[in-house]
């Protein structure tokens, strides 16, 4: 298991190196530069000529990937072109925010997920399976956008239960260490604080669930479908087993590999939405300052922010991975 | 009698002692401003972003200040000036006993510190040991834009509280350069401390200090105790800046009480934020103007003036700025805003005017639109201040020009290759849209910058008329204000008579507030001062 996981640990580094030199060329064709638009309608030939020698844009391609390959050799994603801060303290400062609503997101979509998939395969073709399905088929195409302004009007404007937006209320004090709040607010035993950041994660991560639970629903409800069809499941239910049983130790179980697997992606995947939900709730989080990147032709951060996904992409795949080990001991990683 | 006369006296005391209330500045309480976006960094030397600079004025101040609503100049941080006779050097006395918010003493050698850091050849004297001023980091692009080191030739201390500019040319802006924001003056010892790090550590002397930065969410300045002007502010114990990206978001944060001022709301939500009690709606009419103009360096619009009159009569400017900027603008008869001095009050503007348009285009050669083949109009794919929705303008003017017989291409890049291509003033340009946001209130830099292709192959119209060029030196060399004005509002009639451009419209900026927010005026450079704002409990 350990030699498995320090492979792919491994496989890594020409990962990394190949989606540096994607993105690298990308950003080559991608039209526009950050000089012209830091300058704006202002720009002289002057300046543009100095802020582009000065970030290195003046140098032939193939200068530049090699001065980026040098900064990453020592651990270094280099300096953004906007904010004029090294890429690791930005991403530090913005990633956990992202986490903590990725995986709150995820926390919802598998709990609520699973348990309308079970209880749709359970009863098939019942009103409670069709209602399920509806729902999960209107959460998949239902846009995050509209969806988080409709939470605001009815739960913040309306109801006035939940705050608008942001991570944490202005007038309440957090003493900020790991940047991730939850966390933060359990280490200073500030309990206040811990009710003010989960009050305001619950409704960016409710939207930002609504995709990711709707489809987990459904992988769960057909993969147990498929399952309750086994003839072990015959087998259970003739010993006489409760249907309790048959359903979450027998069946359950092995329905559970591909639903693992959809999980997995849709972490990916709601990274990804993240974008409109932190747009949306004013969020401060890593998925709108990429987003502004491209916009702004930051290639640094897009370098960087990239990178770093990427590492945290083949992470959970992996995690994924050895998730399916323990979930079946069937499956060995070799 | 005796009964009724006290009842008098008591009510009048009352009612004068409640609009004395009313009007008495309240200290303390938190105010939250919503915006759209987070700052950038927080030197003003190197900053270029509004969101940046609207935090810096709060932190720092200049040698010369601008007036609450105008650009109109005051004493700073300097209390006079001098001019010598030929123009060319200015003595600024500056303010005593005003201390940076780090207990640095502002003096002579922070001005030539702070402002000499951004010369290329440092030609700076402090007084005595003064600073090792470390290599720039990077370009400090508003000095370089503004051209400033083809202005200033040294800059020397030489006294205490005096401090002496050495200029290379005339050049009439220059005092209202120096109020602008790129010239804050920030204390010498923290920016030495680590010079690296100052753009998140910012010392100045301002009526506000810096105390926290979470990146895209909030930047918190607290009340400087210290600040040097005991008239009015600071009122307020704490001012933050929260980045609210989505406008809606944004105004329904400012309706439901969490902020109290929100920035750029949709154009759709100023009609909910009038019909509320609670808010009220600070307006200010922009230092701005959004443009079409032609493409000067190819023929028919180089030398066919009769051809640009026929397209500015042809676009009914009224109706982009009613159905458009939604009512938020002005149609523009000058270049320049109204509120600016040299303004031409005798120019008319282009009047919609179709048959008319039609004559010139038959005089200018093209009957009926014939001969002409089809054009192309750059359309602008981001909104600016100037412009809410290039897309849109472009789809009216091209309908405006069909009626002339014109057809009209939209062209539209992403805005880094617009602003690119543009300068490079492609064959594949006809007509385009821009435009420009006012930096310190000078003629000058609207009507040099904008228009003078001859001055520089940076000026994005490339118009090149001699009479224009030295009405534009004529202005910069001259210091006398009044016989500025006249040389600008010469060069705006020769404008209206060349229609080198065409004026679309001043865009009005609209802030919705907290009727609580007292004395926050909006200023016409768009910076935020919430120097003399107070919160009403």
């Amino acid at each position: 298991m350990l030699s498995y996981i320090l492979r792919r640990v491994l496989i890594l580094i020409p990962t990394l190196l190949g989606v540096s030199i994607i993105v690298f060329l990308m950003l080559q064709a991608m039209p526009g530069d950050p000089a012209e638009l830091l300058l704006g309608e202002r720009a002289t030939d002057e300046a543009l000529f100095e802020i582009r020698e000065h970030l290195g844009l003046n140098e032939p391609l193939y200068v530049q990937y090699g001065m980026f390959l040098k900064r990453l050799m020592k651990g270094d994603l280099g300096e953004t072109i906007w904010t004029r801060q090294k890429v690791w303290v930005e991403v530090k400062q913005r990633f956990p925010a992202t986490i903590e609503l990725a995986v709150a997101a995820l926390c919802i979509a598998c709990f609520f997920g699973i348990i309308l998939g079970i209880v749709s395969a359970t009863r098939q073709y019942s009103i409670f399976d069709y209602i399920s399905m509806l729902g999960a088929l209107a959460g998949v195409s239902m846009p995050i956008f509209w969806l988080g302004l409709v939470f605001m009007l009815i739960f913040s404007v309306n109801l006035g239960w939940l705050p608008l937006s942001g991570r944490l209320s202005i007038d309440v004090d957090l003493e900020i260490i790991t940047n991730f709040y939850i966390l933060d607010a359990i280490i200073t035993k500030n309990w206040i604080a811990l009710k003010d950041v989960l009050w305001h994660i619950i409704m960016p991560a409710v939207t930002l669930s609504t995709i990711p639970m709707a489809i987990v629903a459904r992988m769960t409800r057909s993969a147990m479908l498929e399952v309750l069809r086994q003839d072990y499941i015959k087998t259970a239910k003739a010993k006489g087993l409760s249907q309790f049983k048959v359903v979450y130790k027998h069946a359950l179980r092995n329905a559970l590999i591909p639903v693992v697997t959809t999980i997995g992606i849709q972490f990916g995947v709601t990274l990804g939405g993240a974008i409109l939900t932190e747009t949306i709730f004013a969020w401060p989080g890593v998925g709108k300052w990429m987003y502004d990147a491209v916009m702004q032709r930051d290639y640094m951060v897009i370098q960087g922010g990239t990178l770093f996904i990427a590492t945290l992409f083949v992470v959970i795949n992996l995690c994924v991975d050895v998730l399916y080990a323990i979930i079946n001991p069937r499956i060995s990683v070799k | 009698m005796v009964k009724k006369i006290m009842l008098l006296f008591i009510l009048t005391t009352f009612v004068f002692s409640g609009a004395a209330m009313a009007a008495s500045p309240k200290m303390g309480g938190t105010l939250v401003f919503g915006r759209g976006g987070d700052s950038v960094g927080l030197d003003p030397a190197y900053e270029t972003d509004g969101n940046s600079f609207l935090v810096c004025d709060n932190i720092y101040e200049a040698l010369v200040a601008y007036a609450d609503e105008s650009t109109a100049l005051e004493p700073g941080l300097a209390e006079s000036w001098d001019i010598a006779a030929d123009g060319k050097t200015y003595t600024f006395h500056l303010r005593k006993g005003v201390k940076f918010h780090d207990g640095t003493p502002f003096n002579a050698n922070a001005v030539v510190f702070s402002i000499g850091r951004m010369m290329k050849n440092r030609d700076v004297k402090f007084l005595g040991k003064g600073y090792d001023i470390p290599a720039q980091d990077r370009v400090p692009e508003y000095w370089v834009s503004m051209e400033m080191d083809d202005t200033i030739g040294s800059i020397e201390a030489v006294g205490e509280y005096k401090v002496v500019f050495n200029l290379k040319r005339v050049e009439a802006p220059f005092l209202a350069n120096m109020g602008m924001d790129f010239a804050d003056i920030i204390s010498p010892t923290a920016f030495m401390k680590n010079p690296k790090e100052f753009l998140r550590n910012p010392v100045g002397t301002g009526p506000y200090k810096f105390a926290q930065w979470i990146k895209d969410d909030r930047i918190v300045l607290t009340k400087n105790d210290k600040y040097w002007d005991k008239k009015g502010g600071p009122y307020m114990d704490k001012v933050i800046f929260r980045s609210i990206p989505e406008n809606s978001v944004r105004f329904l944060e400012l309706k439901t009480g969490n902020i109290h001022i929100c920035q750029f709301p949709n154009p759709a939500d100023i009609d909910m934020a009038r019909k509320d009690p609670k808010l009220k709606l600070p307006t200010q009419p922009g230092m701005n103007i959004g443009y079409l103009s032609f493409n000067h360096t190819k023929e028919p619009w180089k030398s066919n003036v009769n051809l640009r009159k026929a397209i500015a009569h042809a676009i009914n400017r009224k109706a982009i700025v009613d159905n458009i900027y939604q009512g938020m603008g002005q149609v523009a008869n000058n270049p320049i805003p109204p509120t600016m001095w040299g303004y031409n009050k005798s120019v008319p503007g282009y009047k919609y005017d179709v048959a008319l348009a039609k004559e010139y285009l038959a005089k200018a050669g093209f009957p009926g639109g014939e001969g002409l083949g089809e054009i192309t109009l750059w359309s602008m794919p981001v909104p600016r201040p100037y412009n809410p929705e290039g897309q849109k303008i472009g789809v009216a003017m091209a309908a405006d020009l069909k009626k002339l017989g014109i057809t009209a291409r939209i062209v539209s890049y992403d805005w880094g290759t617009y602003l690119k291509r543009q300068r490079e003033q492609p064959e594949d340009m006809d007509l385009f849209q821009l435009g420009w946001t006012g930096d310190n209130g000078d003629p000058d830099n609207f009507l040099a910058v904008l228009f003078d292709g001859l001055a520089s192959s940076s000026v994005r119209t490339q118009w090149h008329n001699e009479t224009y060029h030295n009405y534009m030196l004529q202005g910069k060399q001259t210091v006398d204000q009044a016989k500025r004005t006249k040389i600008y509002e010469d060069a705006l009639q020769l404008i209206f008579d060349e229609c080198p451009v065409i004026s679309v419209a001043h865009s009005t900026v609209i802030w919705p507030a907290q009727k609580k927010v007292m004395n926050f005026k909006l200023h016409p450079t768009g910076s935020v001062r919430m120097k003399n704002v107070w919160l009403d409990k």
